[in-house]
């Protein structure tokens, strides 16, 4: 299959793609991975041999799910945004745009698997029924991470490109020793655990850095039951995927030895179909895989850059075209799933959201610098409770001062 | 009691480990069949196979990276990492993932990955194979760093660093691997606590600060000093974050003299941060500045000029002349 088989739809008319896809076939000497769609941009769903039974696992309450997240995680966004023009937020770092990819994958993951995010994954978060507002904490300036991992089985966001990646690849190696032991120790009326897998979300920017590629040697050498959920979301800030890659990024999968998938990354339904076909295979210990979702980052990068110093409007306004909300509303409209009633709702519900999140977002608690004392290591360390005890010492010098200040203040009124 | 030496200890203080707690495992770079480059992990993979002795992908990143992963998972990694020279691609994963892990989960996430290091010259090696890069840890909040110097405390520390919720990084005095010792594997004795100094010698006019394969040095100085005259208090380090203030500004109290040596080089080095905290400590009673022998402010010299490097008896010495000399 070349680039002409591929489906009819990011790839013609963005110039750089097709470029990308020539120079991959002369490079790698065959055609390039194909792309997954199953529902197009004109809300049409398509039929593909393998995924179309995965995406027929989808009912319409299902659909109407998908829908409804993606549309709850845009609004937050927006939300999330505007507090951080506000100044309630030190930094955001938006997802618009990566709605499907982000809730397609997420819904495709069981309770008992473990995700490790980047900083982007809103919408798995939500997925992983982390409370928004915990979210926040991070940004707001209050918390370096802001709930507990092992509640949802979803990490802390990691800032430092990649580096999640070999913590998710050594995560599924115990994962595959308890399995290795529970199958030891199982007896045969025993109920079997389920069985779980690992999934690493990273972004076409991260995959430049080392640590992807000896996190996917290391998948690789000891077959571990992990996921690899590239976010192709076009550029590392300013710097288009054209210098991070010459090849789709789904290709490099060939080179350690596992598939490695490339799916419409707007196309919720194809998103999840081909993440679930991942994780099953994960789980059953076939061997790891690469998805790379293929989308865009409508936004900025971050609230701190601006897009239009490196990229043109008519780019954004190709990739608005093909927005992962508004196919899944044409499709669920056209079969009848949802109505004018359900949409209505999901406004409500998203309005409601961002009312929540605004509001808790002013009542986060700014911690006490005694918890930072109390969290740098697990076990006492004589270096930390010398330098709180003096700390302890220095703020009740300052106590004493205020309430000198108050019996000054007291004076002045009684004057 | 049986004598061994630091690089058998280490083996049996591992071999112990395994037993006890079926999730330890070790990682790292030949350190199955082949028994690592120093022959640590000798006949380990035999005994506990390949899923507990692991021989990692070329990829200190990768090696640090997944262990920190196996320890969210409820695993305790030890890694080796093959030479000092060789820990900065993975130096990353250290110093902002490992040592931060738990701090910014606010508690909720412990790592206990335990990282050997087999550091310091005068194995007479080429480049990269002999640097001391301790206190470019030791900056680092979250990380505890130990080194032994004989194998009693090497058979013990081992295990301790795996027993610690915290990440440990064993620095292992490479030039002492071969040195024998008595170990007492029923008790650790005075060693119980890996993150205590130890006074080896007891003396009045000085005291000499040292660990790793700095001690025995600075033992042989002490024994030499007292030909002349001079007492000089030894003590081992033991750890180097945290370190044992109190021991040392105990001995510094009764000495009024410090001199402290390492191999890695004087500047930003542990020695300072020792002197800087004595002055603060004990300021009264220095009777002379403390004094820090250690390496210059080179890259670590080629093989057939270390010996002009490495800190050793006559410059300790020297250092306590300058010290009595007040």
């Amino acid at each position: 299959m070349g680039a002409t088989h591929l489906p009819a739809t990011e790839f013609d008319g963005t110039g750089v793609d097709d470029q990308l896809e020539a120079e991959a076939e002369a490079v790698l000497g065959e055609p390039p991975t194909r792309m997954v769609q199953l529902l197009g941009p004109d809300g049409t769903l398509g039929e593909d041999p393998v995924f179309s039974a995965y995406a027929n696992r989808l009912d319409a309450e299902k659909l109407r799910g998908f829908y409804a997240d993606m549309a709850a995680i845009r609004r937050f966004d927006q939300e999330a945004t505007a507090l951080q023009r506000q100044g309630q937020l030190a930094l955001w770092v938006p997802l618009t745009g990566q709605e499907a990819a982000q809730i397609g994958s997420g819904r495709a993951s069981q309770p008992q698997d473990y995700i490790f995010p980047t900083y982007r994954e809103h919408g798995v978060a939500l997925t992983r029924n982390v409370d928004l507002a915990e979210l926040l904490r991070q940004f707001r300036g209050v918390s370096n991470g802001g709930w507990n991992p092992k509640d949802t089985n979803f990490h802390l966001y990691t800032l430092v490109l990649a580096a999640q990646t070999p913590h998710a690849v050594g995560y599924a190696m115990g994962i595959q020793r308890d399995q290795k032991l529970a199958a030891a120790n199982a007896t045969p009326d025993q109920p079997q655990e389920p069985k779980a897998a690992v999934m690493v979300y990273f972004g076409d920017g991260a995959s430049s850095e080392g640590d992807v590629h000896e996190s996917m040697v290391f998948a690789s050498s000891y077959n571990a039951p992990v996921v690899f959920f590239c976010q192709n979301n076009h550029w590392a800030i300013s710097v288009p995927s054209t210098v991070q890659t010459r090849v789709p990024l789904a290709d490099r999968a060939k080179g350690y030895g596992f598939p490695g998938i490339r799916v419409d990354g707007n196309d919720v339904i194809a998103v999840h179909a081909v993440t679930e076909w991942a994780l099953e295979r994960a789980r059953e210990g076939k061997s790891p895989v690469l998805i790379e979702a293929f989308t865009y980052r409508v936004g900025a990068h971050t609230t701190a850059d601006d897009p239009t110093k490196y990229r043109g409007s008519d780019e954004e306004a190709q990739w608005r075209a093909k927005d992962p909300l508004e196919r899944l509303e044409k499709y669920l409209r056209a079969e009848g799933m949802a109505d004018d009633a359900f949409f209505a709702t999901v406004k409500a519900d998203g309005d409601e959201l961002a009312a929540y999140v605004r509001k808790t977002t002013h009542d986060l608690e700014t911690p006490d610098i005694r918890t930072a004392f109390a969290n740098t290591y697990a076990e006492a360390h004589p270096l930390v409770a010398e330098e709180l005890a003096w700390f302890e010492e220095y703020s009740a010098g300052f106590a004493d001062e205020a309430s000198t200040d108050e019996a000054d203040k007291d004076g002045a009124a009684n004057r | 009691m049986t004598t061994m030496t630091i690089a058998k200890a280490i083996n049996e203080g591992l071999r112990a480990t395994l037993n006890n707690n079926p999730r330890t495992l070790l990682m790292g770079e030949d350190i199955g069949p082949l028994g690592g480059v120093y022959r640590v992990t000798d006949g380990l993979i035999g005994e506990f196979g390949a899923d507990r002795v692991v021989d990692t992908p070329l990829a200190e990143s990768g090696i640090i990276g997944t262990a920190i992963g196996l320890a969210l998972s409820g695993y305790l990694p030890v890694c080796e990492i093959q030479f000092d020279g060789f820990v900065f691609p993975g130096f990353n994963q250290i110093t902002t993932q490992l040592a931060k892990m738990h701090a910014r989960s606010n508690g909720n996430l412990t790592v206990p990955v335990v990282i050997r290091i087999p550091y310091g010259g005068g194995i007479g090696s080429i480049e990269h194979h002999s640097e001391s890069p301790e206190a470019l840890f030791a900056h680092t909040a979250g990380l505890r760093i130990i080194t032994p110097s004989n194998p009693h405390d090497a058979y013990w520390m081992i295990q301790q660093a795996v027993d610690c919720q915290d990440p440990v990084i064993v620095f292992e005095p490479k030039r002492r691997y071969w040195l024998k010792g008595d170990v007492d594997t029923e008790s650790p004795g005075a060693s119980a606590d890996p993150f205590t100094a130890h006074v080896l010698r007891e003396g009045a006019d000085a005291t000499v600060v040292a660990y790793g394969p700095l001690v025995p040095v600075a033992l042989a100085a002490a024994s030499a000093a007292a030909e002349d005259g001079h007492s000089v208090e030894v003590i081992d380090l033991r750890s180097i974050s945290p370190i044992d203030f109190d021991t040392v500004t105990e001995s510094v109290k009764k000495t009024g003299r410090l001199i402290v040596a390492h191999e890695a080089p004087t500047f930003g080095g542990i020695g300072g941060e020792i002197a800087a905290r004595v002055s603060e400590r004990a300021f009264l009673s220095l009777e002379a500045p403390v004094i820090r022998v250690g390496g210059f402010h080179m890259p670590y010299p080629v093989a057939k000029v270390e010996e002009d490097y490495l800190p050793d008896i006559d410059r300790i010495l020297e250092a306590l002349d300058r010290a009595l000399a007040y």
